[in-house]
């Protein structure tokens, strides 16, 4: 009996330090988001005093040896390239998750699968260097006024490249998760396979793949290294120089990211502050991003009910 | 217990120190001159121009005086200015002049130049022009010129290649060549490093772009100024017109150890390592 008793208290004992141990990494991993937020902020405040929120955000022009700081060439340049990449890589990654959840046989799926998790795994500057050696003198040959290959194209195509494991994994195992009565359902009632997909399973699979997609976002708008190699970084607003409104996609640019990467080596006094105050606008957009996505996904799995 | 292992550390630390002292003297008390008294510390911070002669200076003068110990660092020409001028480190590097706004900022730095640079126009081999007047060249980097047949070449539109704001070079090409009134055209495409210019000129059809005369090499053509070619030997003639100073930066004048460094500098054994990493020496 007492040794019993002994072991029930070791039992708790180890619950409880596990507990504590759990809940001290879980705090941890809050307290550094607020601490290297609050940081960033510290160092940004100057910036937004001397220059104002509202110059920062809507000047187009960047140049710091006449103290002119405005950010929104590059927000732009950020947006284009997400947009770019996430309209070049979804129908790809999508199609790739449909195909290992409910098409490809087992055999197949273990080639693709492990592919696809190589190419999650290489590092981003192997990426841009491709994009620079292959993919500008491709996008080079593109006759539009101005074009010379670095640009947004560039830059979208190995962005989607990069964004393409995310979304196809992630939305592989949401397609997977859905319950097989809803596809034997579907079947039985004379579906074809592809409708069973369309019809049943993707839109089961609805919040699963929102947050697949939000996941790729979030990759897109941070990436660094591989978009200064390719995108030209000019600090211009993107324009289509020849009228037709897809060429804004040869224009040069520069992101959020690739502003504080390329820049933060020389900075200075109003300089660097002017670039944390960067890096301030780009915490912001993601935490948009994200709650937004968590929203969207909130609704969803309410109405998928 | 914790003071225990403090003292621990403290006295180990102190043998450490102890021991190394004691191995370096010993080690230069044979070759080196009795009243060698130079050593101790000092870092030079600034100008990653400057960082590769600078670092082969050290190790120069380390290898004559072996008690000093010169560490080099990179961070930028503008890094270098506010290093010397707080007395962060000992001496500044600088790969352009001194702004006068840096000079009404820190009104005690003294400046010494231990070499000049030339920096070259270059352009894309397939591009036929070779020579433009420094007018041309304002016109070509501001934007104003956006074509090579405004320039005598085939009709084909000039893509310019520059380096990202803040950089010594793209200061000093800046103050050099575009002057007060123009300022670098926007549609440029900004690389951040020399290496990265070279390139992307090499490798971007029409392009134009510019880099120190230390990193020039045959993958791209250089573009001559009126006339004269860039050269060291142009440059150090005096007809070549975009040469920088590369300079050093003391807050006041240098005493001790950056004294004796910047001295050997200037001797003809420092000139000679100048000259060798592709500058024109000072003297």
């Amino acid at each position: 009996m007492s040794i019993r008793k002994a072991g029930m208290t070791r039992k708790h004992l180890s619950d409880l330090v596990m507990k504590s141990i759990f809940r001290i990494s879980a705090f941890a991993s809050v307290a550094i988001v607020v601490l290297i937020g609050l940081f960033i902020l510290r160092e940004a405040l100057p910036a937004f005093r001397e220059i104002g929120v509202w110059k920062l955000l809507t000047g187009t022009e960047w140049r710091p040896g006449q103290n002119l700081f405005g950010l929104l060439s590059m927000i732009a340049g950020s947006g284009l390239v997400t947009l770019g990449a996430i309209v070049l890589g979804l129908p790809l990654a999508l199609g790739c998750g449909i195909f290992m959840a409910e098409i490809a046989p087992a055999w197949i799926r273990g080639i693709v699968k492990p592919s696809i998790e190589l190419l999650a795994g290489i590092p981003s500057v192997i990426f841009g260097l491709f994009g620079m050696v292959v993919l500008v003198p491709l996008v080079r040959g593109i006759d539009y006024p101005g074009n010379a290959g670095f640009g947004l194209l560039s830059a979208s195509i190995v962005l989607a490249v990069m964004i393409l494991p995310t979304i196809a994994s992630v939305s592989e195992v949401a397609i997977r998760s859905v319950p097989d009565e809803y596809r034997q359902g579907a079947l039985a009632l004379g579906s074809t396979r592809w409708e069973t997909i369309r019809k049943v399973i993707l839109p089961a699979a609805r919040s699963g793949i929102l947050s697949a997609v939000v996941l790729g976002l979030g990759r897109a708008v941070g990436e660094t290294i591989a978009m200064i190699m390719v995108i030209g970084n000019s600090v211009m607003m993107p324009t289509a120089a020849g009228g037709d409104p897809l060429g804004i996609f040869l224009s040069r640019a520069r992101t959020l990211t690739g502003n504080i990467a390329v820049e933060m080596n020389y900075a200075t006094g109003l300089h660097s502050q002017a670039l944390f105050a960067t890096g301030v606008i780009l915490f912001l957009l993601i935490m948009v991003i994200n709650s937004t996505a968590r929203a969207l996904m909130a609704r969803s799995m309410g109405s998928s009910r | 217990m914790k003071l225990h292992r403090i003292a621990l550390s403290s006295c180990a630390i102190a043998i450490l120190v102890l021991s190394q002292g004691c191995g370096r003297q010993g080690g230069s008390g044979s070759s080196a001159a009795q009243e060698d008294t130079l050593s101790g510390e000092i870092s030079v911070v600034g100008s990653t121009t400057v960082q590769p002669v600078a670092e082969r200076l050290a190790e120069a003068f380390e290898a004559l005086h072996p008690g000093a110990v010169i560490n080099v660092q990179g961070g930028g020409s503008s890094v270098g200015v506010t290093s010397a001028g707080e007395s962060s480190a000992e001496i500044g590097s600088v790969s352009r002049d001194i702004a006068q706004s840096e000079l009404d900022q820190y009104p005690s730095l003294v400046i010494h130049t231990i070499a000049r640079d030339g920096i070259a126009i270059i352009a894309n081999t397939d591009v036929a022009v070779s020579d433009l007047s420094l007018d041309q060249i304002r016109g070509v980097f501001s934007g104003s010129v956006m074509n090579w047949s405004q320039v005598g070449g085939p009709d084909s539109p000039i893509i310019v290649v520059s380096r990202e704001e803040g950089s010594g070079t793209r200061d000093a090409f800046e103050e050099l060549v575009l002057g007060e009134g123009s300022q670098m055209a926007g549609s440029a495409i900004l690389q951040p490093s020399n290496g990265a210019i070279l390139t992307t000129v090499a490798g971007t059809p029409a392009s134009v772009g510019y880099l120190s005369f230390g990193y020039l090499d045959p993958s791209v053509k250089t573009i001559s100024i009126d006339g004269v070619a860039p050269t060291p030997g142009s440059a150090a003639a005096g007809t070549y017109p975009v040469v920088r100073p590369l300079n050093l930066v003391t807050n006041g004048e240098a005493t001790g150890l950056a004294r004796a460094w910047i001295d050997f500098i200037y001797s003809a054994d420092g000139q000679a390592i100048v000259a060798e990493e592709g500058y024109l020496p000072v003297n």
